[in-house]
């Protein structure tokens, strides 16, 4: 049985495909064109394992492009998804906190992964993977060096949790002289705090898993660590448990 | 293309199965027609001298507008155009319904508003009796002062003397004088009202439910514009009877699986259906909805046998209503509980309209009760009539439904 999970996310398109031996990924910038991109990625994954669309038994896609693929056999909410990679990758964990390209979630789950409750941001982009792009990018800065930046250096208090004014707030700190460094670990602090805020409504959890892009941010899983004083686990995957899932969730409809 | 993708994927599922299109009732024609018909009837109404009091809330005893010989109408309010004509004059970060409502009255695009002769307002949040303020500038405005604390003798007696104020006011402004007799009729007119009204939403206690809730709402939605309240009745009746008979024959909306959502909260209308749509797009049905414009003012039918002061009844009528403006207001919560009982609920979905404090500090209550009480998926949402948060909407309520 060969099954597949497509999460079309809104900065980057991941593929997950199960064989009965192994899962392999693949992973490529969604761009413009959510459905092409969606397409190319899995048919390059399938390609590349020497398999053709018609070997495989089920797919579910996922992502908010879920509803621009034409090729799924069914298409579930990244939340639902997300919970199922989550539990695959790191055992004993109750809660899942994801940071996307354009929504933060956390998500309270049972042991097979299965969603209990979620709550979503529903305000703004301030704490997404967009808005730190946004304020690297007002630092001169790729997204990738926010973490080393930051380390060791003594978080400078930051107000606005509106993703356009923090980058104002940003520039403000820059033109009085404050250094790059202390500004990102105030950012990851205040990010860290509004995440917390949201986690803390789904009640305690003493074991989380980091999931998406933004997990890979050493310095805000620290952050997150000390605010929420919980164990933090980012699984190599982070970024792939929404397509994991998927791909897990469509061998459980065929089983 | 989305939506298409859902509506098939779920409502059509069970009538896919046996090769059908799902049918709707024949008769939820006549309440869309309400609309145009009615322009007529109040056009005419008011050529013959009768009077029409608008009116906005819940709380507004309608009993004593009949009783003075004229038409209560519920005013507009539940549509996002007329919201940036009444930003001019109300802050952003107010709640949609009171900026619509406003709005609607300010641009002269409501034709109730348009007809109304007196409007009848009350003390029920901080938004709305600032807003009459306002209004007060284009029309009459009456406003009632309504207690929030409801248990108290002192909320009673101070709800009875607006009562009576209320009974002057219109005496005054309609240059009549309202009997007991008269007032004992509109009594039992009202009654007659929620009875049916009350019917029709229990159809849904049935599993699977015979209508959806996009279909029940434009229809409580509509009669509440009706001019001739006694019509108004009759239709509501054929409908039930209709989808008695449509069910006798095997038609349901839905089926065993279908997920049952009750909706609970903030108001809504034609207009700001959004949450109802999308769970039902999203393959859920909206089977029950506790909120003052669904099942919740149903409950409060009157003992028409009582002999005391009318007035009196009416008060303790309308002070019983569970709106979370009241402190404490456990008269919700045990409704709630009631309602998720007796139409089988599977999940709440708490809706809160953006800047409304008073529904938003009680869905803490709500979430205790349903999700660690009677442990149901529970969800509130926080939104305002736009449709620009509409795709986030739907994968929070899709992914609400796949908790199911």
């Amino acid at each position: 049985m060969i099954v597949a999970g497509v999460d079309v996310g809104s900065i980057s398109t991941k593929v997950a495909v199960l064989t009965p031996e192994k899962i392999t990924y693949k992973m490529a910038p969604t761009g413009w064109s959510p459905r092409e991109t969606g397409l190319a990625t899995y048919q390059g994954l399938l390609q590349e394992l020497g398999h053709s669309e018609d070997d495989v038994d089920f797919v579910v896609g996922t992502g908010y492009g879920r509803i621009s693929l034409p090729f799924v056999s069914k298409a579930i909410t990244e939340i639902t998804c997300h919970a199922r990679g989550a539990a695959h990758l790191v055992n004993d964990s109750t809660m899942v906190i994801d940071i996307g390209g354009q929504d933060s979630k956390i998500i309270k789950i049972d042991q097979k992964g299965k969603v209990l409750d979620f709550v979503m941001n529903d305000k703004c982009a301030a704490g997404t993977g967009r808005f730190l792009q946004m304020i690297a990018a007002a630092l001169g800065l790729d997204v990738a060096e926010l973490s080393e930046l930051s380390r060791g250096k003594t978080p400078l208090t930051l107000n606005s949790m509106c993703a356009v004014f923090a980058e104002s707030e940003v520039i403000g700190l820059l033109a009085a002289g404050r250094d790059k460094g202390e500004i990102v670990a105030g950012l990851h602090q205040s990010i860290a705090r509004r995440i917390a805020s949201m986690a803390q409504r789904m009640g305690k959890a003493a074991r989380i898993t980091f999931t998406g892009g933004v997990a890979r941010n050493e310095g805000l899983c620290s952050c997150l660590r000390e605010v929420l004083g919980a164990e933090i686990i980012v699984p190599a995957e982070c970024q792939l448990a929404g397509a994991l899932g998927a791909a897990l969730l469509a061998r459980d409809y065929l089983s | 293309m989305g939506d298409e993708r859902c509506y098939a994927k779920s409502l059509c599922r069970h009538s896919k199965r046996k090769g059908e299109v799902r049918l709707r009732p024949a008769l939820l024609e006549s309440f869309q027609e309400i609309r145009d018909k009615n322009m007529l009837t109040f056009k005419e109404a008011k050529e013959r001298g009768v009077k029409v009091a608008g009116i906005y809330c819940g709380y507004c005893p309608r009993e004593l507008v009949l009783a003075a010989g004229a038409i209560p109408v519920g005013l507009c309010g539940t549509r996002e155009e007329p919201i940036a004509a009444a930003e001019k004059d109300l802050p952003r970060n107010l709640c949609p319904l009171i900026k619509s409502s406003y709005g609607f009255a300010a641009t002269d695009t409501c034709p109730y508003f348009h007809f109304s002769d007196l409007i009848i307002g009350e003390t029920t949040c901080d938004g709305k009796k600032k807003m009459f303020e306002l209004l007060g500038k284009i029309k009459p405005v009456h406003v009632m002062n309504l207690p929030q604390i409801p248990d108290r003798e002192s909320s009673l007696k101070l709800w009875h003397d607006e009562l009576q104020r209320l009974q002057k006011v219109i005496e005054e402004s309609f240059a009549v004088e309202i009997s007991e007799e008269a007032l004992r009729e509109a009594i039992h007119q009202t009654n007659e009202e929620l009875r049916v009204r009350k019917e029709l939403l229990d159809l849904n206690r049935n599993k699977p439910a015979l209508i959806s809730g996009m279909d029940l709402l434009m229809t409580t939605f509509q009669v509440g514009f009706n001019a001739d309240h006694k019509e108004g009745v009759v239709m509501m009746e054929r409908l039930i009877a209709q989808v008695k008979e449509m069910a006798a024959q095997g038609h349901q909306v839905g089926d065993e699986k279908t997920p049952r959502i009750l909706l609970t909260g903030t108001p809504v209308g034609m207009g700001s259906e959004k949450i109802v749509s999308l769970v039902e797009e999203c393959g859920g049905l909206v089977v029950a909805m506790q909120n003052c414009s669904g099942y919740t003012c149903t409950q409060f039918m009157v003992d028409e046998n009582d002999q005391r002061d009318p007035l009196m009844i009416l008060a303790e009528k309308y002070l019983s209503i569970p709106c979370s403006v009241m402190t404490p207001n456990p008269g919700r919560l045990a409704l709630l509980e009631q309602m998720i009982k007796d139409f089988q609920i599977d999940g709440v979905i708490d809706l809160t309209w953006q800047a409304c404090h008073t529904f938003n500090v009680e869905s803490f209550n709500v979430s205790e009760l349903v999700k660690n009480k009677l442990g149901l998926p529970f969800i509130q949402i926080e939104t305002d009539y736009s449709n620009s948060d509409r795709e986030t909407l739907r994968v929070r309520i899709e992914a609400f439904l796949e908790m199911i």
